[in-house]
């Protein structure tokens, strides 16, 4: 054991600190508006542009090699710097490591790059009407077009984030309809402006158009925009699911920043709050190391060559619901204060109840935590399915 | 960073684990309720012939010369067999102060420990007893305390209040400290293995357990329950190994690692031992039964060496 990081990781880290604090932008309006997105691209570019977009990712496609621990370091500094959301993460976070174990060689020159310097935007098409957490009630159909070469998609995806303001989408299409439920789905990979496809924007709950639905009317989609196996979409698309659920979308950093600015209101309104807030504060910040170490716990025996598979579904019940909790106790030290809301952008206390909305996403959305308790009680403790 | 145990301590945890699947079952806990003096006799003297007694004295005192480090998972196997013994007081708190820790090492006398609780833990049964005033440490021959025994929630721990006169205190202030925060460490370990044991019987019994017609363990209120326990250990664990690096390293900031360990181990446990006994039903509220055996243990870690509260807000202190 060794708990200390390498001369290398902390040079790092200095570089990361340095440019981080120089260039982070402030004050951005949210990335779920339409104005809010593009601002937000500007900025996604120029992290690209310094080679921060995808800093585990080869070189080659813009990336620097960096190791997972290093990774964690950078979306430290990146949180701690105050650095926005990301709008790529969809693409970068979820598509990137699927495509990188199933892709071809062809596909990855042509999607990967394209990615991470934000001329592809990817958004997530899984859920349906009627395919929620039960994602393998899929309805959307891909029918076989052997003469065209490819394949003809219809149906409908719906609560796709950011789908009004991407360029491309992810999703999972039956293929073979007679075939047993998890069977038969195929993975495609297709441009919004494809004829047929109509996107429309919705409000989520804080009011941002940041919902989509996407129509597909007899959407033709070459072969080359299969990823994996034909049929073979559920096993793909799981890949996915555990890097949503687990490390890759929700890293440490965001959770220990937030408990940092958590700690600072306490500060400033410790002598105007509940003393049993206090207590609140601590154990959020407690919560938020448990999580730090947990990852790297994990990060280490996933470096040794451990796969850590279900487990992940631990780290999106407790990182999801510490989120909630850091926001509850936020606009619990505001008291009042915590009414207002103007989105983030014109005081501190403001930016809670902002942050306090997509923090109930959470525990939603990648899986709702019944179903993640499911897993774990199922595929982790063992316990029958039924 | 490389947040893993070393092969030789794995394999010593391995070694430690079978010892007390053999010589600490669940009857052997159960008997230690009744017997004289509440401690497993066979165990402990297994324990130390394997060195784990000794294990973080000098190697030429008759030690391991371990550290922390090296012994945290024992203390966890420990708490996962509900040993029914000081092997936290002797082994972590008082071997590390005793001028002289052969005999201590050997397991041919046993030392107990008091710190910042109001009562020692098998003091009757032990040598000598290491004890807190003012902040400072001393060392007082079992003769020259004055016992009145005190009934616990846990019969196996014999508890009694102590009295004793003023003695010549070992070490300083940071001695005293650095002897509390091993104390708290290893009940925050023992209390992990604790939980890991209450959940792993809940899940067999859970599995087996038939009513509707099928396991209870396929109710979603049932999964759910022993979701959430297998949730709290998993973000428990790390701060406790972690806490157990920087007590060993002498981290400046050990005390709070050790508090934010000590914190989350106790909610770990507590958890577990409601949801174990909510998912077990009437059986598990029944005396017969094991469980109350391993929930009583868990109560008592969770009280002592600073509970929850406590330790949140010695973080506080640190950090607010």
């Amino acid at each position: 054991m060794d708990l200390t990081f390498t001369a290398a990781e902390e040079q790092f880290r200095s570089e990361c600190r340095a440019w981080l604090h120089a260039n982070v932008p402030r004050g951005l309006p949210s990335g779920d508006t339409r104005e809010g997105f593009a601002l937000h691209l500007d900025w996604e570019r120029a992290l690209f542009d310094a080679r921060y977009a995808v800093v585990s990712w080869p070189e080659a496609y813009g990336g620097r090699d960096a190791s997972p621990m290093e990774w964690l370091i950078f979306e430290e500094e990146y949180y701690r710097a105050g650095g926005p959301q990301r709008v790529t993460q969809n693409g970068i976070f979820l598509l990137a490591p699927t495509v990188f174990e199933y892709g071809t060689q062809a596909q990855k020159d042509h999607i990967l790059p394209r990615m991470a310097r934000g001329d592809d935007l990817w958004c997530q098409g899984w859920s349906e009407p009627n395919a929620g957490s039960d994602l393998a009630g899929i309805q959307s159909r891909a029918e076989r077009d052997d003469a065209a070469g490819g394949w003809r998609l219809s149906g409908q995806k719906t609560w796709t984030t950011r789908g009004a303001f991407c360029t491309h989408l992810f999703g999972l299409f039956r293929s073979d309809p007679e075939a047993e439920r998890h069977r038969g789905l195929t993975y495609f990979l297709l441009p919004l402006d494809a004829p047929g496809v109509t996107v429309r924007g919705f409000g989520r709950l804080d009011g941002d158009e940041g919902f989509a639905e996407v129509f597909l009317d007899d959407v033709f989609v070459p072969d080359d925009g299969v990823l994996g196996g034909v049929h073979d979409g559920w096993s793909v698309a799981m890949a996915t699911a555990s890097a949503e659920r687990g490390l890759t979308l929700r890293s440490p950093g965001r959770f220990l920043a937030a408990a940092d600015r958590l700690v600072d209101l306490f500060r400033d309104y410790e002598e105007t709050a509940d003393p049993n807030l206090r207590d609140a504060v601590i154990r959020a910040a407690i919560d938020a190391e448990a999580y730090r170490w947990q990852t790297f716990l994990t990060v280490t025996r996933m470096t040794s060559g451990e796969n850590v598979g279900a487990e992940a579904s631990m780290t999106k019940v407790f990182w999801s619901e510490l989120d909630v909790r850091i926001h509850e106790t936020a606009l619990a030290l505001l008291g009042a204060n915590a009414e207002v809301d103007d989105g983030g952008t014109a005081s501190a206390a403001s930016g809670w109840m902002k942050g306090y909305q997509f923090a109930l996403s959470g525990p939603i959305y990648a899986g709702t935590n019944e179903i993640q308790r499911n897993v774990i009680a199922e595929r982790v403790l063992g316990l029958p399915r039924r | 960073m490389r947040f893993a145990f070393t092969d030789d301590q794995l394999d010593f945890r391995d070694a430690v684990r079978d010892l007390l699947a053999n010589e600490c079952p669940a009857s052997v806990v159960r008997a230690a309720w009744e017997n004289d003096d509440g401690r497993s006799g066979a165990a402990w003297r297994a324990l130390a012939e394997m060195g784990v007694l000794g294990a973080l004295a000098a190697e030429d005192a008759g030690g391991l010369g371990l550290t922390v480090l090296d012994v945290v998972l024992i203390v966890e196997e420990a708490g996962y067999a509900a040993l029914p013994e000081p092997l936290v007081e002797h082994a972590l708190v008082a071997v590390p102060v005793l001028d002289d820790a052969a005999r201590a090492a050997a397991g041919e006398i046993t030392v107990t420990a008091s710190l910042g609780d109001p009562y020692v833990l098998y003091g009757e049964s032990a040598d000598a007893i290491v004890v807190d005033d003012d902040d400072l440490l001393y060392v007082v021959d079992r003769a020259d305390a004055m016992l009145a025994p005190a009934a616990g929630i846990d019969a196996s721990r014999r508890l009694a209040w102590v009295e004793w006169d003023p003695a010549t205190p070992v070490g300083d202030e940071a001695t005293r400290h650095a002897a509390f925060d091993r104390g708290a460490l290893g009940a925050a370990a023992q209390l992990v293995g604790l939980a890991r044991r209450m959940l792993d019987l809940t899940v067999e019994y859970a599995k087996e357990r038939q009513q509707f017609g099928v396991p209870i363990g396929s109710f979603q209120a049932v999964k759910h329950h022993l979701a959430d326990s297998r949730i709290a250990i998993e973000f428990a664990r790390p701060l406790v190994y972690r806490a157990a690096w920087s007590v060993t390293q002498g981290d400046p900031d050990a005390s709070t690692h050790v508090s934010m360990a000590k914190a989350l181990a106790s909610d770990a446990a507590m958890l577990t031992a409601t949801q174990a006994l909510q998912c077990h039903g009437a059986i598990g509220y029944s005396y017969e039964y094991d469980l109350h055996l391993f929930m009583k243990r868990a109560w008592a870690l969770a009280a002592t060496w600073g509970d929850a509260a406590w330790h949140r807000a010695r973080v506080g202190r640190a950090i607010l």
